[in-house]
């Protein structure tokens, strides 16, 4: 059980936190939504670690028991096999699909934070009734179907889809540009898709600043670059940290956008543990890759919801 | 801050134009005539007519509908207890955890959500016999736990940001807390309520990945049956079924913003 540092002080609790105070009929109220994630989120990921370890067979399900009876002895023998990972990280190819994933989602991140501040930023910044307008307009793509949203990109990027017929048109291209199927259009899917999630805690933020200290800043003469970069980026830091985790950690897994708008050669890890599960039926590797992915995200899922620790 | 407005104007503007080009070109596609998606052909609705005689397309739509309620209520019910808990309730041991577990869900790629909880439904029915292959119930607990957070995200921030005071009248003036509960609170939060059962609701209804794990042969889901067509292309009649859930989805989320906007009177002075 985890007990915070003696060092931090433990916030007050409120008058009505202290009203519910900690009897039987609470405690249900607290194990009814616990159990049910403590059974269909937290143990499926020890179910995942223990199939990680054994090895695939033709059988239902396909892999081996970790405990095998003997019927002569009556005891049971432990097979625990690393294998599976072994195999991972001596094959260039998972290494590669991991590099790549991480790769693909930090750029594409980084685009939507780009594209996404000036909107959150007007958005904060206007009056009552268009900041309604204009959030309504941002939550509206974000309740909208993700598959149906990737979907629309795959018309309009075909050889003969209308962005090529607006570029030929235009006379900037002279035969239509392979976009489809590229790790381009996997950027660019990313970006679409991901980019509600980033403005929303950006908004959060930018809406809580005190304006006047950027008006204080410009009135002792600052250049308008400098206070930007001086009063507004670091007083909007959570808000950049938080909708910067939202897009990265979910885009690293991320299976529909590559496989509708990427090419073959689109590496990424999501798809690759689709392949291994659903084409190859092999479900130990395919719980190795899930586990070491899992691993390599902890870090940032923990760091956000220190984050989220404040509204506790 | 007068001379960024043209420069923040035309940057958002860009962003805006992006979020919503492609969105619409699709609608208009949804009514051409011609069979060549990005060829037009003329105004049309025959891709509608289309689209309501594809029995399986259909069927996986009433699949998905029901699927959609039940783990949108499941999830408003259990999402709101989690919420009202991490919220309402002081420090207990373990609420770190829960907290944890309530927010973890978000960002969980779905490949691993989706492959663990098949293989958890695998290990269950070895072990005790539950659940008896895979179908509908295992894709509904698994919708149900990824949108109960969701709704406990929501439950949790309007009760944070909502005046305690209607709250401490009631308990002042001696009601016990599950009357408090269910006559103060329960009333206050509802819009939150009613807006994280719509959003569970239009996730489910979204859900690729974790429904293509954890379902069994036979129980495609709407959003399984238009990846398989998506895969081989664009077509038509995906269009028009695009054009209407965009339709659905948009009516729902505008009644959500109005009914959050009345909500805004209980707000924190």
């Amino acid at each position: 059980m985890m007990t915070p540092p003696a060092s931090v002080e433990a916030p007050r609790p409120t008058l009505i936190q202290r009203f519910h105070r900690l009897s039987l009929g609470r405690w249900l109220v607290i194990l009814i939504p616990m159990l049910w994630l403590a059974a269909f989120f937290f143990i499926p990921f020890l179910v995942v670690f223990k199939i990680s370890l054994s090895e695939a067979m033709i059988a239902v399900p396909p892999y081996s028991p970790l405990l095998e009876w003997d019927p002569d002895s009556a005891f049971a023998t432990l097979r625990v096999t690393f294998g599976n990972y072994l195999f991972l990280f001596e094959s260039r190819f998972y290494l590669d699909a991991y590099l790549s994933s991480l790769r693909i989602a930090a750029v594409s991140t980084f685009f939507t934070l780009l594209i996404g501040f000036p909107i959150a930023y007007l958005i904060a910044r206007s009056g009552p009734t268009s900041r309604t307008v204009l959030l309504s307009l941002v939550i509206l793509p974000f309740w909208t179907s993700f598959l149906l949203r990737v979907y629309a990109w795959m018309a309009l990027l075909k050889k003969n889809g209308l962005v090529n017929d607006i570029l030929m048109s235009v006379g900037l291209i002279d035969e239509p540009l392979q976009i489809l199927q590229t790790d381009f259009a996997v950027y660019l899917g990313i970006v679409y898709t991901y980019l509600p999630f980033m403005i929303l805690p950006l908004y959060t933020q930018l809406e809580k600043m005190d304006m006047s200290l950027v008006e204080a800043a410009l009135d002792l003469g600052t250049k308008p670059w400098r206070a930007f970069c001086l009063v507004t980026l670091p007083l909007a830091k959570p808000g950049i940290i938080a909708g910067c985790l939202l897009v990265f950690i979910p885009a690293v897994g991320e299976f529909v956008i590559p496989s509708l708008l990427g090419g073959s050669d689109t590496l990424m890890i999501g798809r690759v543990l689709w392949d291994e599960f659903f084409l190859n039926r092999d479900w130990p590797l395919a719980s190795a890759v899930a586990i070491v992915m899992l691993i390599v995200l902890v870090g940032p899922i923990m760091f956000m919801r220190n984050g989220n620790k404040e509204a506790v | 801050m007068k001379q960024h407005s043209l420069a923040l104007k035309l940057s958002a503007g860009f962003g805006f134009v992006f979020l919503y080009a492609p969105i619409i070109a699709l609608i208009v596609y949804s009514f051409n005539e011609s069979k060549l998606v990005t060829v037009w052909g003329g105004w049309s609705l025959k891709w509608y007519a289309e689209l309501f005689r594809n029995d399986q397309i259909m069927s996986a739509a009433w699949v998905s509908l029901k699927i959609a309620f039940i783990s949108a209520t499941l999830a408003a019910v259990l999402g709101t207890l989690a919420g009202f808990v991490l919220s309402r309730m002081r420090r207990f041991r373990g609420k770190t955890i829960m907290a944890g577990w309530v927010t973890a869900p978000l960002v969980m790629p779905e490949v691993i959500t989706g492959l663990s909880l098949l293989l958890l439904f695998v290990a269950m029915e070895n072990m005790f016999g539950w659940p008896a292959g895979r179908g509908t119930t295992t894709i509904v607990i698994a919708h149900t736990t990824f949108c109960l957070a969701y709704v406990a995200v929501v439950v949790q921030s309007r009760l944070a940001s909502m005046d305690e005071t209607l709250e401490e009248a009631a308990m002042d003036l001696g009601a016990k807390p599950v009357s408090l509960f269910f006559l103060i609170t329960l009333p206050m939060i509802s819009p939150a309520i009613l807006s994280g059962w719509l959003l569970s609701f239009t996730l489910s209804l979204d859900d690729l990945v974790i429904a293509s794990f954890v379902s069994g042969p036979g129980n495609s889901t709407l959003p399984m049956v238009i990846f398989s067509k998506v895969r081989l292309g664009v077509t038509p009649e995906i269009n028009a079924l695009a054009t209407l859930m965009i339709l659905i989805v948009s009516i729902a989320v505008i009644a959500a913003i109005v009914i959050m906007r009345r909500q805004n009177r209980f707000q924190k002075p």
